[in-house]
């Protein structure tokens, strides 16, 4: 997770490429003993390193995001925080079945989080209605209720497939820039 | 094991034959079949008789049966901790009968004729609360009738213009698709290899 030191439309937005990113980071402060990069960059960077979330567990999934905050996985190695409150956090991760009864509440939730925001929908059941999908009392998708950035599949997704989701919201956010969203 | 229901079954019958309609032991359980009318009074003699004892109500739920005459059927879960014994205590109803809450000698009946009301729309007298307990507000039907649609007739969808979830008619991008056709679930007509022809279900 180093700043981007070149343009942040390029396609240096890989785990590879962050490798490289450090590496010229440091020959940088070695050389000169200050970084010189744009402001849009390091907003950017501060963004995808503190993507507070706030906990969204509706079903078993929420027991799979609970692990991927638990110490195997450690999801605040990336910077996140778990928030219980919709008005501190950045990001939103629905996991689990989403019910008629839940989405206006759903709805309050994220109207209530601060710009930018940031939806992960984890798991079947929030990415369509999965298993309930003909259901009577289930949305077919959280995406009908709030604009979603990253789906994570899975019947729960492993605690691994979340943290890959995250890391892949991370990299969305770095390549689109989060100023004009 | 079996003995001891049998017992129990033969006493429960000789105390209360009006309110008994029959009872048997199947797959080890003892069933009890009551006449609707009774089953506050037959729900106050099993708690205080003093060979019963059934002290805890483990559940009330109801099964929908289109094809009798008696449309439902309440279906009661008794525990007796003081004899270690269970009983199931059913009782026929038709669509347009009500039944008698039993949360005067059972306070836990309460929120189980809820969701039985939620569920099947049966309406129980005498209930101090008797809502809707797990469908949406406002929901219209009775989820668990065999005569309602497994899709329900209203989904949800979040309207940017209203800037609120808004209800809407339901609209499948693709129909639900049923490949067990033998399923039990969906009435099937069984053809049995030694019959050669069709045996009926139930």
């Amino acid at each position: 997770m180093g700043v981007m030191v070149g343009s942040n439309t390029t396609e240096r937005d890989g785990i590879a490429a962050d490798g490289a990113a450090v590496t010229e980071i440091n020959r940088e402060l070695r050389d000169r003993g200050f970084l010189l990069t744009s402001v849009e960059d390091v907003i950017n960077w501060a963004r995808t390193g503190s993507l507070h979330w706030m906990t969204f567990g509706l079903a078993c999934c929420a027991v799979e995001m609970m692990h991927t905050a638990m110490p195997r996985y450690d999801m605040e190695r990336f910077g996140t925080a778990p928030r219980a409150s919709p008005r501190q956090s950045d990001l939103m991760i629905v996991a689990g079945t989403l019910t008629n009864k839940m989405a206006p509440a759903l709805r309050k939730v994220y109207d209530q989080m601060p710009e930018p925001r940031y939806v992960v929908s984890m798991g079947s059941c929030a990415n369509g209605g999965g298993y309930y999908h003909y259901s009577y009392s289930v949305v077919r998708g959280c995406d009908r209720i709030v604009p979603v950035d990253v789906y994570v599949p899975g019947c729960p997704p492993t605690a691994e497939a979340l943290l890959y989701g995250l890391m892949q919201l991370q990299r969305k956010i770095r390549r689109t820039g989060t100023i004009v969203r | 094991m079996p003995d001891e229901l049998d017992e129990l079954g033969a006493h429960i019958e000789r105390m209360r034959p009006e309110c008994v309609l029959g009872w048997s032991v199947d797959f080890g359980e003892l069933n009890v079949e009551v006449a609707s009318a009774s089953v506050v009074a037959f729900a106050e003699f099993l708690k205080a008789d003093m060979t019963c004892r059934f002290s805890t109500l483990v559940d009330v739920t109801a099964v929908d049966r289109p094809g009798r005459d008696a449309r439902f059927e309440v279906v009661y879960h008794f525990l007796s901790m003081h004899r270690n014994q269970r009983i199931r205590t059913r009782c026929g109803l038709r669509e347009d009968d009500m039944i008698a809450s039993i949360t005067g000698v059972f306070p836990a009946a309460n929120w189980f004729e809820r969701e039985v009301y939620d569920m099947f729309g049966i309406m129980f007298t005498g209930h101090p609360d008797l809502r809707r307990i797990l469908t949406d507000y406002g929901f219209a039907g009775h989820p668990l009738r065999k005569d309602f649609p497994t899709t329900g007739y209203t989904e949800v969808r979040y309207d940017d213009a209203l800037k609120r979830v808004v209800y809407e008619p339901v609209k499948l991008t693709q129909e639900y698709r049923q490949f067990d056709f033998m399923s039990p679930w969906e009435g099937a007509e069984y053809i049995l290899p030694d019959e050669g022809g069709s045996g009926a279900g139930d």
